[in-house]
């Protein structure tokens, strides 16, 4: 028992030094993004503590990403098969990214055989090199674009906007975010943070709807009336791509809202943005993939359109595939990581982890957040997302609703070595840790520092405890402190 | 236009070279053993339930001529006066898309009546060849959707889907499931996102 006290304070502490590292006081404004700038290293607690301490809107989050965790549920358990759907996903992708050259190449060449224009890109800036050259030689200056991480990991947009090329997001939930000037904060709902009424003030502002108007019908219709314009007007359309098929040099493109296919079928030019992880064999591994990914994304049993490209759409038109490694080749070479190139992208992870849930997505200050975020993030720059792999209870649930079974909260916990070996720690975090080593490789500290916290327990009275120093206590009471260590018990007990 | 850029060989060459220079070794591609894949004895039954779970809704019928009639109970059907048949047997269109080229011309079409190869009980899945598609649009852009397939023609699911279009090579292949919907604002389901705000199905016994 006198350990649980002693935890107790150890925590306290470490939890305390957390926040007095960071540097800036707060906007009080939870998606206030100057704030990347001045934050160059993310400290995940500091950035979400306006998430955080808005009580309503964290568990309004929680619950909102909760509901669709259990729609999650309710489709994964109707299926007998599900475990070895699972298992059969994780084997496909681990067999893919270990033989991913020979794949790549058949891709490109079965792709080129059928007409498309298949791209290369190192990484974000040449990618958006690549896909600002496209747009220059057809002189097009209005984009339809449909969601897709890659793009966005890139910076196509800014990049795109700053060489005078008007881009739509016409993904709904990208759109609103697009429209208020702020970044996706989930990879599948990249407008979950966002409540009616702040899209009914931004489609006021932007759309002309009425004001205070709130009904998400109401608003979803005059999106889909003034989005409707702007893919009549659109020149080239730019999507990303679920997956690729090697044997066919096809992609598949899942959407609810049927926008990537409006957005291809109309303008000329489709560019298609993939990273190189989306790569499948064979067609028929998509009978695994689709089985899992609408079930693990919302709970539906399938995308409303689940869209099979092979080459461009008619003799006049013309496809562009571009093939992005940002990074990803140099993730595939860790043993440790390598799993997480087989990520699907269905946000399960996120809507399952508590940390996620009640910090909100841009607390990660990453393109990708939550746990396959924390794995990601730190592999393109350790030191500016170090904070990450502590955002993390290492509860395992991640784990056990990944569809392609990353083990995640292994990779987690893999990270917090790995920084530690980096000397990556923060500095206040080094020293209470070599304290506390300190203490357990001592019987006689850590038993005196047990009777101390007890002791302490018992006599500090109330404002010593709870007062606006100790962040530990704004929400929680202090443990009763028992009358004896477990070793006193211990050793009462054993003669009996 | 086909020139690839310097740049994109040297790129493709080094992403190659970094991945060939790290030799992963694992188990041969596994396949999926279909006695170990869910069927259903109503497969009929399950795909009209999984329909209208997405926001769909089935109807069994006898014949083609079956269709017109059911239609014509859907008031957005009566008032439509765009409409675009690729089912001519059951329904006669309003729009004569061989006269067609451009398909932003399409942008006022209400109802798209369109031909499914097959459904997939599962989901409530429709597979649409796109070489039945004069305009890949013509899904996408109407109003309103209906799909007529004949009933003899359903797998239980996507992995028996993917046998059956096993060696497909058309340009364009979708498997539409409902409406096109969203719930991106606070997660409230809403019909008619950007595509169609219906989706009608009509499973035609003998056809
Ligand atoms: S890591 Fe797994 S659960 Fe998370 S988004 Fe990727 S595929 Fe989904």
């Amino acid at each position: 028992m006198g350990y649980a006290s002693k935890r107790t304070i150890t925590f306290h502490f470490l939890s305390e030094t957390r926040y007095r590292a960071v540097p800036v006081q707060l906007s009080l404004h939870a998606f206030s993004f100057r704030f990347d700038f001045m934050l160059p290293i993310v400290e995940h607690p500091a950035a979400a503590k306006a998430f955080v301490t808005d009580p309503n809107r964290s568990r309004w989050h929680d619950q909102a990403l909760w509901f669709v965790r259990s729609k999650r549920d309710l489709q994964a358990g109707s299926i007998p098969e599900w475990e070895y759907l699972r298992e059969t996903a994780s084997a496909i992708k681990t067999h893919t990214i270990a033989n991913l050259g020979d794949y790549l190449e058949q891709f490109e060449r079965n792709a080129t055989a059928r007409g498309a224009i298949v791209h290369w890109a190192r990484d974000g800036e040449h990618h958006n090199q690549i896909v600002l050259k496209i747009l220059q030689q057809h002189r097009a200056h209005r984009i339809v674009k449909s969601k897709s991480m890659l793009t966005e990991e890139c910076g196509l947009n800014h990049y795109l906007e700053d060489n005078g090329i008007d881009v739509v997001d016409t993904d709904l939930g990208e759109r609103i975010v697009q429209l208020r000037g702020e970044t996706p904060s989930h990879i599948v709902l990249p407008a979950i943070h966002i409540k009616k009424e702040e899209v009914g003030d931004t489609f006021h502002k932007h759309l002309g709807t009425d004001e205070g108007a709130s009904d998400p019908k109401y608003l979803a219709e005059a999106a889909r009336g003034d989005l409707r314009d702007k893919f009549l007007a659109g020149e080239v359309g730019i999507t990303g791509v679920n997956f690729a098929i090697a044997e066919t040099g096809g992609f598949v493109i899942c959407t609810n809202e049927g926008n990537a296919d409006l957005g291809t079928s109309l303008p000329r030019v489709h560019i298609a943005c993939m990273g190189i992880e989306k790569l499948l064999p064979r067609q028929q591994d998509l009978g695994v993939f689709t089985r899992l990914l609408a079930r693990s994304a919302t709970g539906q049993p399938i995308t409303s359109y689940t869209s099979h490209f092979n080459g461009p759409r008619d003799e006049n038109s013309e496809l562009h595939i571009v093939l992005v490694d940002n990074g990803r080749t140099k993730l595939r070479e860790s043993e440790t990581f390598r799993a997480a190139m087989h990520c699907i992208r269905c946000g399960a992870c996120m809507n399952t982890c508590p940390v996620y849930r009640r910090s909100g997505g841009h607390s990660y200050r990453a393109t990708v957040p939550g746990p396959i975020g924390s794995v990601l993030s730190p592999t393109r720059d350790a030191n500016t997302y170090k904070s990450l792999p502590y955002a993390c209870s290492l509860c395992g649930s991640c784990s056990d609703v990944c569809p392609v079974k990353i083990p995640l909260h292994h990779q987690l916990l893999a990270w917090r070595g790995e920084l530690v070996g980096k000397k990556l720690l923060p500095r206040s975090k080094r020293w209470s840790m070599a304290m506390a080593s300190l203490l357990f490789r001592s019987p006689r500290m850590f038993a005196l520092s047990g009777k101390i916290g007890r002791a302490a327990l018992r006599i500090l009275p109330r404002w010593a405890t709870h007062n606006r120093f100790n962040k530990w206590t704004i929400a929680r009471e202090l443990p009763l402190p028992p009358n004896e260590s477990f070793r006193q018990w211990h050793r009462k007990h054993r003669s009996k | 236009m086909t020139d690839t850029p310097q740049a994109d060989v040297s790129a493709r060459q080094s992403i190659l070279d970094r991945i060939r220079t790290k030799q992963v070794h694992s188990a041969p591609l596994p396949t999926i053993d279909f006695q170990r894949v869910q069927s259903f004895d109503d497969p009929l039954d399950r795909f009209a339930q999984s329909l209208v779970s997405v926001g769909g809704q089935a109807h069994m019928v006898d014949s083609v001529n079956d269709v017109k009639p059911i239609m014509d109970q859907i008031p957005v059907f009566r008032d439509a006066s765009q409409i675009v048949s690729l089912v001519p047997e059951c329904i006669r269109g309003t729009v004569d898309t061989a006269a067609i080229h451009d398909p932003h011309t399409l942008s006022d079409v209400d109802w798209t009546i369109a031909r499914g190869e097959f459904l997939v009980a599962e989901n409530g899945s429709i597979w649409v060849d796109g070489n039945t598609l004069p305009h890949r649009v013509l899904l996408f852009i109407a109003q309103y959707l209906a799909i007529v397939v004949p009933k003899s023609e359903i797998v239980a699911t996507m992995h028996h889907a993917y046998q059956r279009i096993e060696g497909f090579d058309g340009r364009f292949g979708i498997f539409v499931s409902g409406p096109s919907k969203t719930a991106d604002i606070e997660q409230s389901l809403v019909l008619g996102a950007h595509g169609c705000r219906k989706l009608q199905v009509f499973i035609v016994d003998q056809m």
